[in-house]
């Protein structure tokens, strides 16, 4: 790949990987937190429905990992299955849009 | 007088360890083992040395599994229970028993633009740069390299990627990237991030960790990832 996109990915994996590092802590946090004293799947519906709040949140951790993701896979195509070439970034695209269309799912279930 | 047993590589990539005993000598450095099997017990044998103190770069052998420089290593350090294993450099072509085939580990330094561009002519007045300067002080940390190919054999991105520059090539292109007399920056940087070239270091450090010369290529790619990723930003890639 050119010079610019090689670069390119190098700075869309950064900067995606510091957006996660962030979201998976905030999960995690709230997580750990808000099951202290039990919590059932209706009681967090009951929180995550209409908030567009959790939705913009989950939203950009969904866009991040579809971001993340394949740039990582692209890596490990190339040096363990020797993939490279139009046929690997066009699967990697797929798969990206995949990653989106099922994080995004899932939000819109809890959210919706 | 103890005897080392000594199990070393021969023939190309399809051929086999074959052993020699060898006399345990004080202060014997495994390129002194090469050389006694050479001159007493296999005068086929191939390897390569010059100086044998250090400074040629071209005695560089895999020692039991470590790549290192054979002629400032010492027995003592690497033998286990009297038995040394040596083979050629991983990770390029064998010509045949030590000595490896050296071309496309120096071919990379080429198309990582190793090669100094200048910008004044012999007529010009020396150029004056600070030895505190930032980009005199990043230049001096890299500037030692006398390309043994160390790092490259030690490299799991190369074992992987046999299209991947490498830790010696981009440590070089890093040096002249920081060399204000140097006239091609960009042409450079572009060299270097295109294909598989700075952005594939995995940062594993393994070059780092076995540089004879105590370098250390991780940083040197790291700060061509900067170089390159505020080139981009500044769109000048």
């Amino acid at each position: 790949m050119s010079a610019r996109g090689e670069t390119t990915l190098w700075i869309a994996q950064r900067a995606s990987a510091a957006v996660l590092a962030l979201c998976v802590a905030v999960h995690i946090g709230v997580m750990v937190y808000a099951v202290q004293g039990g919590l059932s799947a209706a009681e967090i519906l009951a929180r995550t429905r209409g908030s567009a709040g959790w939705a913009a949140f989950y939203g950009v951790f969904v866009a991040a990992v579809a971001v993340h993701v394949p740039i990582g896979l692209r890596a490990v195509a190339v040096e363990w299955l020797g993939w490279r070439g139009r046929s690997l970034g066009v699967a990697l695209h797929l798969f990206a849009a995949l990653l989106l269309a099922l994080g995004l799912r899932a939000v819109w279930a809890v959210v919706a | 007088m103890s005897v080392l047993q000594v199990d070393v590589w021969r023939g190309r990539e399809d051929g086999r360890f074959q052993r020699f005993e060898v006399p345990r000598a004080e202060s014997q450095t495994v390129l002194d083992v090469v050389t006694y099997i050479q001159r007493h017990l296999e005068p086929a044998l191939a390897y390569r040395f010059a100086c044998r103190v250090g400074m040629c770069g071209s005695c560089a052998m895999t020692v039991n599994g470590v790549a290192r420089w054979t002629c400032r290593t010492h027995v003592a350090r690497v033998a286990r229970d009297g038995r040394l294993e040596i083979g050629p450099l991983a990770n390029l072509p064998v010509i045949r028993d030590l000595a490896t085939d050296m071309r496309e580990f120096f071919d990379k330094w080429a198309r990582a633009q190793g090669q100094f561009a200048p910008t004044a002519t012999r007529r010009d007045e020396p150029a004056r740069v600070a030895p505190q300067s930032p980009g005199r002080a990043a230049a001096d940390a890299a500037i030692e390299c006398i390309g043994c190919g160390v790092c490259y054999a030690s490299c799991d991105v190369v074992a992987w990627n046999r299209d991947y520059l490498g830790p010696a090539a981009l440590n070089r292109a890093w040096t002249l990237v920081n060399d204000v007399r140097d006239g091609a920056r960009g042409a450079r940087l572009r060299a270097v991030a295109a294909g598989a070239g700075c952005h594939a270091c995995h940062t594993h450090m393994s070059c780092t960790e076995r540089c004879p010369k105590r370098l250390s290529p991780t940083a040197s790619i790291a700060g061509l990832k900067r170089a390159t990723a505020a080139a981009l930003l500044k769109g000048e890639l």
